[in-house]
């Protein structure tokens, strides 16, 4: 259950598939067109229950609430090595083989 | 009780834009395919050196100018004996929210502010989201952004994620969205329901925002290196870029070469939910540049104020792979981690350079924040995880979708000029296309000044194609 005043995530069909636009490319077409929206949680609601939320702008949002969605999971991954060899290339070409002994 | 359905809003567009803009565009047109670009440009009233004040009360502009030395060393071991131009670089992520979208962002919430709107809207998934909730945040207005996010398997864009980190960290609410250009609608409809301006990127407002780019660009270099510059390398995908900068230089009175720059994404669709995550730019490229150069009002507002055919000496694409390459080099050789999309025009200007005799001068027109999700490793994991091949070698071979090749030595690196009378031509027939009534002599006039061409190059094109 999450409670009044929680940060969670809302979701939303916003356009049926045959509700969408027309010529549309056929993988497109075929999806509805989705919606996510976050806010403070307007009263306590069980998770896959349609929810209220206040938005950051102060607007009141609709939608189904949705589990543990509100992270930033985004980050840089694992180091890419093709990446880093451009750096250790150039400098030998610009700068040269200087010894350091 | 409103329609609120898909084609009733659409229906709407035009009333719902004229009051979430406040210009009448109606006082520009013609009644066929002309219209005064120029009276629409100056309709704000604002001198050039007003919207630098108005910049500057946002802590916008002013930014560094930098000289690109070791960079531009790499360029001349590239180039035959005499070649390789000095190439500098403007340092646009010192703006507030780390882009030259500040300079749009704070024209247009300032004008909203000045009209009395109590908050501003955008729909963007760029650089363009933070920087209206930065000036927001500034002016003491409520900030919406839309973005186009995630494909069909909740799979989102780390770059478009980031962007939304960021807005929401100014204060912004943020409304994320799969993919499809029906995001308009949603769009459309908050600014129905809220009565908030569109802070749209392609108002006069925001290209004059932009102008000030240019205009400093100008001054600095004869401030600082004795000379305007040579050339001006822009990277290019709705215009707006390429236009307020060119319009920036030459009312600095700098009349010299632009070149346009986009990322070449050439076989994936930009309203495809599976090449939606194939790609590993989210903007600057391809996708954006080639439609809206050669049809630039299918922006949201009536009639553009991007009209980069009009300023544009030359267009060149880059593989991905190059700007990821001297995205590094900039990292390496001159201690700057700028984000990539932001690189495409030093791409080309390392390019370019190489051509340029030593003593002229180059100058790559801005410079973007980076981070988690948007960062060159956090792209190329993501192009991992989506299938797409990681590859060393010629970049020539990378296709868009399938492959990412950096180039192995920089001289592989190679700016590929897009054929611009192709360009000019789509832009005639499109033209034709929209408005299929009698053509006047404004109107070849009109599209003369539009593809930056005469009357004769018009009148063959039309004739070519009745």
């Amino acid at each position: 259950m999450a409670s009044k005043g929680d940060w969670v995530r809302l979701e939303q069909i916003v356009l049926k598939p045959e509700e969408r636009a027309l010529q549309l490319p056929e993988d497109t077409a075929r999806v509805p067109l989705m919606l996510w929206v976050k806010g403070w949680l307007v009263e306590d609601t069980a998770p896959g229950g349609w929810a209220k939320v206040t938005t950051l702008s102060g607007r009141e949002a609709e939608g189904r609430l949705l589990e543990g969605q509100t992270d930033y999971n985004h980050s840089f991954g694992p180091a890419i090595p093709e990446l880093m060899q451009i750096a250790a290339g150039l400098k030998a070409r610009l700068f040269g083989g200087r010894d350091e002994g | 009780m409103r329609d609120s359905s898909y084609q009733a809003v659409m229906a709407r567009r035009g009333d719902i834009m004229k009051a979430a803009v406040g210009l009448d565009y109606a006082a520009f047109e013609s009644g066929g395919m002309a219209f005064d670009y120029e009276a629409m440009m100056a309709a704000p009233g604002l001198s050039i050196e007003e919207v630098i004040a108005i910049e500057r009360g946002y802590a916008v502009g002013n930014t560094p100018l930098i000289a690109l030395k070791n960079i531009t060393a790499l360029a001349r071991s590239c180039s035959k004996p005499g070649y390789g131009a000095s190439i500098f670089l403007k340092d646009e992520a010192c703006n507030p929210s780390g882009s030259f979208k500040a300079r749009r962002a704070a024209l247009s919430v300032e004008i909203a502010r000045r009209r009395g709107y109590k908050g501003v809207i955008t729909a963007t998934s760029g650089n363009y989201g933070a920087a209206v909730a930065s000036c927001a945040a500034k002016a003491g207005l409520k900030c919406i952004v839309v973005q186009e996010c995630f494909d069909s398997r909740g799979v989102g864009q780390p770059e478009i994620i980031e962007k939304a980190r960021k807005c929401e960290a100014l204060g912004a609410e943020v409304l994320q969205l799969s993919v499809g250009p029906e995001l308009f609608y949603v769009f459309l409809r908050l600014l129905e329901d809220t009565g908030y301006f569109n802070a749209s990127l392609y108002t006069p407002y925001a290209i004059l925002g932009v102008e000030t780019l240019g205009w400093e660009i100008a001054h600095q270099c004869l401030a600082e290196i004795g000379q305007y510059p040579d050339v001006v390398a822009v990277t290019n995908a709705g215009g707006g870029n390429l236009t307020g900068t060119a319009r920036g230089l030459l009312k600095a009175g700098c009349h010299c070469y632009i070149a346009a720059a986009s990322v070449n994404l050439q076989g994936l669709h930009m309203a495809s939910d599976r090449d939606f995550n194939r790609k590993s730019f989210t903007t600057g490229h391809t996708g954006f540049g080639m439609p809206y150069s050669t049809w630039p009002d299918r922006s949201d507002v009536p009639r553009s104020a991007a009209r980069p055919l009009r300023y544009m000496d030359s267009y060149h694409t880059l593989a991905q792979g190059e700007v990821f390459y001297m995205t590094e080099a900039l990292a390496a050789l001159e201690g700057l981690e700028r984000g990539p999309a932001g690189n495409t025009s030093l791409a080309a200007a390392f390019s370019l350079a190489q051509a340029m005799p030593r003593d002229q001068v180059i100058v790559v027109q801005e410079t973007e924040y980076t981070g988690a999700g948007k960062h060159p490793t956090a792209q190329l994991n993501f192009a991992k995880q989506n299938g797409i091949d990681l590859l060393v070698g010629d970049p020539a071979d990378e296709v868009p979708g399938q492959s990412i090749v950096l180039p192995a030595a920089p001289e592989q690196l190679r700016a590929r000029p897009a054929d611009l009378d192709h360009l000019k031509k789509s832009l005639i027939r499109n033209a034709r296309r929209a408005y299929p009534g009698l053509v006047r002599q404004a109107d070849i006039r009109f599209l003369a000044e539009e593809t930056r061409s005469d009357s004769a190059f018009v009148r063959r094109q039309l004739e070519e194609e009745p």
